[in-house]
């Protein structure tokens, strides 16, 4: 120990040298040109080729987006630009782009859908707040309750006992949601704190706080159910339904089942207890190794065969079934795929810790395994958002649907580029965002910890 | 600090009493066909501290995983705090409980911050307050020395400080009994004396402790006895004078001759 500290005094001191400056051309902009494009004969080549092939592209689509657009037509043989030649008719597709998001739903009801969405955004967009606390619970509202009320106003008509209270414990939840998160906004402290204060429960013991806010759950849910008592909407059957609105309610019921029903396949799948994890391995291989198509004709021709007779089950929810089960098949293993990232001693350290296992899987296990399967998942979203147009096959108008159906109409036969077009933009439109979001949420919730 | 507490050799004085926290009879467990665990009896009365040392594969690990069940054992009879160990779940999350372990790589949950990984266990299992669960949280992270991290995630921690961390989380346990599987293994060197020290404390406290370590200077500081195993069976156990001065048996003196070496 002491021959240590005598060399040290002995020493010299070490002083590091000075950066220098790379070598020019190989850093900014013309050094990034010669590094990736012009990198020798054959690379120069190459890009020069595919510069010309870009171009020629570029022309063409102009040609045919811009120059021969025809914006203003009142049927198909009004777009032609000579007499043998048709343009490219924008007219059709602005003719029929209503029909194109909301299908054949009665102009005068498409307020309903708006809203419907309308109402769906403000609930998810305190998620995005930083202010606003108990988010898990405003979303987890949003992706259960919601799809009740959304059901009714689509639908409308009659409701029977159990709608008329899920629709108003719907609008209760969206009602203290929104109060919620205003008061998070401007006050700064949260609904049910509120609650506890105003009730002067905040200097009684923390287990009764939960009182004051069953209460103050009752009246919201009283007050809805007051609300809507004389409300109720025309009759919208759902075979009226139709475009993006339709695609955009299959996908949304798929997206949001899947991952819980993925989750508890997965569980399933890894279970101790043989006859669950028989079960939950036939299921998922069975519904992997079919194609959606196929499953999607048996949910509505082969399915009704088996019935009793004078039974009768709509094609739409059928439809919605056959695709929430093949899309929970493939996030089971997307779930497994994350749960398998996790080391084994999250598992042991949750249950030393004495831990059940629904609360490890739940505070311990699926928060860290969810942030490894975001991209995964969100794949999984857009492929699952892309599958839907099969449900065309079966004779639901969706977008794809919808743009076949105007291709057939005798005032617009032979329609097909244009809207394909569009609905390829649509489908690129939400595909990106998705997968926009999805970088987003890997990065933050990456923060804080570099493990 | 290794040097340190082999040279002071200021033994703590033994807390054990006469009842009972820990008895083993005829423990027999098998990984397929390796038998691990060979007719293990043991018995550890409470406020006793002990340290199990042996060769890799020896199954010191083992043997005290399964006082919490993260192993299961297929043969003889254990039980913690007179609750027999069986394929009762209750019993299980009883046992876990009142049971604080330690483990070599420290095993705190990254995406809670040092307080959450804390408070996690106290609030959903003892079913405290959040309030509650963080003041008893503050005052273990104030006893293991690091309350200013308590709003850190593990992964900005020193390896050092997590495994202090996961020691807190632990003790908010208000647990009787604790196992330590290694606990200085995965550190730094100069991390090590900082762990042993908050262990020293621990134990100071009259804590229930089975260490498996190879760490003799705080086997000689701490322990009441010393255990060595080696092929799944425990060869000798001894007071640590006794152990570290007259080992008994030759494989004993071999280990201790390869371990003291240097």
């Amino acid at each position: 120990m002491t021959e240590i500290t005598e060399q040290n005094e002995v020493s010299e001191k070490f002083v590091p040298k000075p950066s220098l400056p790379p070598p020019p051309n190989t850093t900014g902009a013309i050094g990034w040109l010669r590094y990736n494009l012009f990198d020798g004969f054959l690379s120069s080549c190459l890009t020069v080729l595919s510069l010309i092939a870009i171009g020629f592209m570029c022309v063409n689509f102009y040609e045919w987006a811009f120059a021969k657009a025809v914006l203003e037509a009142a049927n198909r043989q009004e777009c032609r630009i000579t007499p043998t030649e048709f343009g490219t008719c924008w007219a059709g597709v602005k003719f029929w782009f209503t029909r194109f998001i909301y299908g054949r739903y009665t102009d005068t009801e498409i307020w309903r859908v708006n809203s419907a969405a309308i109402i769906l955004i403000l609930w998810m967009i305190p998620v995005w707040l930083p202010r606003v606390t108990a988010k898990l619970n405003i979303a987890l509202s949003g992706v259960l309750i919601f799809p009740f009320l959304a059901g009714y106003m689509f639908l409308g008509g009659d409701r029977n006992w159990f709608m008329e209270i899920m629709v108003s414990v719907a609008l209760g939840c969206f009602l203290t949601a929104i109060i919620h998160s205003l008061l998070c906004l401007f006050t700064g402290a949260g609904i049910s704190k509120w609650i506890i204060q105003l009730t002067g429960f905040s200097n009684r013991s923390e287990r009764l706080h939960k009182f004051p806010v069953i209460v103050f759950a009752v009246i919201i849910f009283l007050l809805s159910l007051f609300l809507i008592s004389d409300v109720t909407f025309k009759e919208m059957p759902n075979n009226l339904w139709g475009g993006l609105f339709l695609t955009l309610v299959i996908s949304g019921i798929g997206i949001a089942s899947a991952l819980p029903a993925g989750i508890l396949l997965a569980l399933g799948r890894r279970s101790k207890m043989t006859v669950i994890r028989v079960l939950c391995v036939a299921f998922i291989e069975l519904f992997r190794s079919v194609p959606l198509i196929t499953i999607l004709f048996m949910a509505t021709t082969m399915f009704p065969l088996f019935l009793p007779e004078g039974f009768h089950i709509n094609k739409l929810a059928s439809a919605i079934v056959a695709v929430c089960l093949f899309a929970a098949a493939y996030m089971a293993e997307v779930v497994r795929g994350g749960l398998q990232a996790i080391p084994k001693g999250q598992y042991e350290a949750a249950e030393a810790v004495g831990l059940t296992y629904w609360q490890s899987m739940g505070f311990i296990v699926m928060p860290q395994a969810l942030k490894y399967m975001i991209p995964n998942i969100v794949s999984n979203f857009m492929g699952l958002f892309k599958d839907t147009t099969l449900v065309s096959i079966i004779g639901l108008y969706d977008l794809l649907g919808m743009i076949n159906a105007v291709s057939q109409d005798p005032s617009w036969i032979g329609l097909h580029h244009e809207p394909l077009f569009t609905a390829a933009v649509i489908f690129f439109i939400g595909c990106f965002a998705m997968s926009k979001y999805s970088q987003y949420l890997e990065r933050n919730l990456g923060a804080g910890n570099g493990r | 600090m290794n040097t340190k507490t082999e040279t002071e050799s200021n033994q703590l004085q033994s807390a054990a009493s006469d009842e009972v926290a820990i008895s083993m009879s005829k423990v027999n467990k098998w990984f397929g066909n390796f038998h691990v665990l060979k007719d293990i009896d043991l018995s550890i009365y409470k406020g006793e501290r002990i340290v199990i040392c042996g060769p890799s594969g020896s199954g010191k690990s083992t043997l005290i995983r399964c006082i919490n069940r993260l192993e299961e054992h297929q043969d003889g009879d254990i039980s913690v705090n007179g609750v027999t160990l069986d394929s009762n779940l209750k019993n299980i999350h009883a046992i876990r409980s009142d049971v604080g372990m330690v483990f070599q790589s420290f095993n705190l949950f990254p995406h809670l911050t040092v307080l959450e990984n804390c408070t996690l266990a106290p609030v959903w299992v003892r079913n405290m307050t959040k309030t509650e669960a963080q003041e008893i949280a503050m005052e273990y992270l104030t006893r293991v020395k690091i309350p200013e991290q308590a709003e850190k995630y593990p992964g900005q921690l020193s390896g050092g400080q997590q495994q202090r961390v996961a020691i807190a989380r632990s003790l908010c346990m208000n647990p009787q009994i604790m196992l330590f599987d290694e606990p200085t293994s995965a550190l730094d060197p100069e991390m090590i004396s900082e762990v042993l020290d908050v262990m020293i404390e621990l134990a100071e406290t009259g804590m229930t402790m089975l260490v498996v370590s190879h760490e003799m200077g705080f086997a000689r500081r701490v322990a009441d006895r010393v255990i060595f195993m080696d092929y799944g069976e425990i060869v000798e156990q001894n007071t640590p004078e006794e152990f570290f001065a007259n080992p008994k048996s030759d494989r004993t003196k071999l280990f201790l001759s390869q371990i003291l070496s240097h």
